[in-house]
């Protein structure tokens, strides 16, 4: 989907999220304990929620929300940012986007 | 003064170990009353503990208080008749008094003596629904409920089996590695060990699915382990403080990658904390939401009902975490070093049942 393909590859780590949904709130927790600046897109304030839901599933993200794209690329899911991240393999993923700050 | 009441067990109380003293009181009664009533001989002071007075004690003004002598009695009541009618009425009394007491006493036994019959068997019918009765007993924490959900009774049954076959393998971690064992055998047990947590891990899954908040509360581990308890398990932070001190040699490498696993692992952790604390504080918004007091909750129940799914997920969650800080210091770690962290691991929980088991036993002991 355009607007997927669009917003996902928007530079730095781009989630997308829903607002009611407490997961996405702890992934961005995560990622702002790394010093990250995240560009979140809440999809269910979007009107074709249903649209973009589906094609996160089709791009293969394990659940529609969150939805974490780092440098223009999927990274997964919750499971796969904590896989990733306990791993060692998040830090270098994210480190050209690290604030440089705090 | 009432001294019924100081001698009995109240009912209210499977109180086995106090009546011991008292039926032997019993016993030294029955000897000297039987035929009763009207015999002389019958000492008052037998029936009476030092320091606890029968009524009829009052009713006998010449009779001092302590122990009266044999000698004195037969001496004063040979030569006033009347003396002798009173000194049997108040035997009589007595002995009355004596017996009710004790059909009292061996009713409230034979109630007791039910209700323990009654206990146990409603403890064996819930052990064989599947129901995992921890190590102490903690009668307090028989949750009867859980034992409709065929899900949840699955799963206590499954848990039962799977702490047995835990401390199996902890025996055998122990005796592999104080024996000299080949590195592949070594890696077979901790092959085994490793899949026996993901074993657990799956098991919850599937719980979470049935019943999370009984998954969350922790009901199905002992006392001691629930105090730590985190979204629905151990803390995986804490699971790298029980295993660290255990390794005596590590390389450069391993110190700089357990530092940064810690580090990770913790960051993790907090973030799953702060977004469960989210959780409660939008369930109590949802909850509270519209007019309190106005007798409707049926939007509100629904709303939250919507909410709580999103619990199932944190609990996978926290499990994949403890999940991947295991497969991580697999790792990072040789296979002895491995063998002796999980050999640690086991042991740690294997203290806290055998605490929770001592601690809800602790006032059981006589005095």
């Amino acid at each position: 989907m355009d607007k997927v393909m669009r917003m996902s590859s928007e530079r730095g780590v781009v989630i997308f999220t829903k607002s009611s949904c407490c997961l996405c709130y702890a992934v961005q927790i995560l990622f702002r304990d790394l010093r990250v600046q995240p560009t979140i897109y809440e999809i269910d304030t979007d009107p074709d929620c249903c649209e973009i839901e589906k094609a996160l599933l089709r791009i293969g993200c394990s659940t529609a929300v969150p939805a974490v794209f780092v440098g223009g690329k999927l990274v997964g899911s919750t499971n796969e940012v904590m896989s990733l991240h306990l791993s060692g393999s998040l830090i270098p993923l994210i480190k050209p986007y690290q604030s440089l700050l705090y | 003064m009432n001294s019924a009441s100081t001698h009995f067990v109240p009912t209210s109380r499977v109180g086995i170990y106090e009546p011991l003293h008292q039926f032997g009181m019993w016993g030294e009664t029955f000897k000297n009353n039987i035929g009763n009533g009207g015999s002389m001989n019958t000492p008052n002071h037998i029936l009476i503990p030092n320091n606890q007075k029968l009524d009829n004690t009052n009713l006998s003004e010449d009779t001092s208080h302590g122990t009266p002598h044999m000698f004195d009695q037969e001496a004063s009541t040979s030569r006033h008749p009347d003396k002798i009618q009173r000194r049997l009425a108040q035997n009589r009394e007595a002995a009355r008094k004596s017996r009710l007491r004790k059909k009292a006493y061996v009713q409230q036994l034979e109630t007791s003596r039910l209700k323990l019959i009654q206990l146990e068997q409603e403890l064996d019918r819930a052990r064989q629904q599947g129901f995992y009765v921890g190590n102490g007993i903690d009668t307090s924490s028989l949750g009867f409920s859980e034992t409709m959900n065929p899900g949840i009774a699955a799963f206590e049954m499954e848990y039962g089996h799977w702490i047995e076959e835990q401390n199996k393998q902890i025996c055998e971690l122990r005796t592999v590695l104080h024996g000299h064992v080949t590195d592949v055998e070594l890696r077979s047990q901790v092959e085994n060990a490793m899949k026996h947590y993901f074993e657990l891990f799956r098991m919850k899954s599937a719980a979470a699915k049935a019943d999370v908040f009984f998954v969350m509360s922790g009901m199905w581990r002992t006392s001691a382990e629930r105090f730590f308890l985190w979204i629905g398990g151990f803390r995986p932070s804490d699971l790298l403080k029980v295993l660290l001190p255990h390794f005596d040699v590590m390389t450069d490498q391993q110190v700089l990658d357990v530092c940064n696993l810690r580090q990770s692992c913790q960051q993790a952790e907090d973030a799953l904390s702060q977004g469960m604390e989210k959780l409660q504080h939008t369930l109590a918004e949802c909850v509270a939401r519209g007019g309190l007091g106005e007798g409707n909750y049926i939007p509100q129940v629904n709303s939250a009902m919507e909410r709580l799914e999103a619990l199932v997920s944190f609990v996978n969650q926290a499990d994949h975490l403890r999940h991947e800080t295991l497969q991580q210091m697999h790792r990072i770690l040789t296979t002895r070093q491995a063998a002796r962290g999980l050999l640690a691991l086991g042991e740690y929980f294997q203290r806290l049942r055998a605490l929770s088991s001592s601690w809800a036993t602790r006032h059981r002991e006589p005095t």
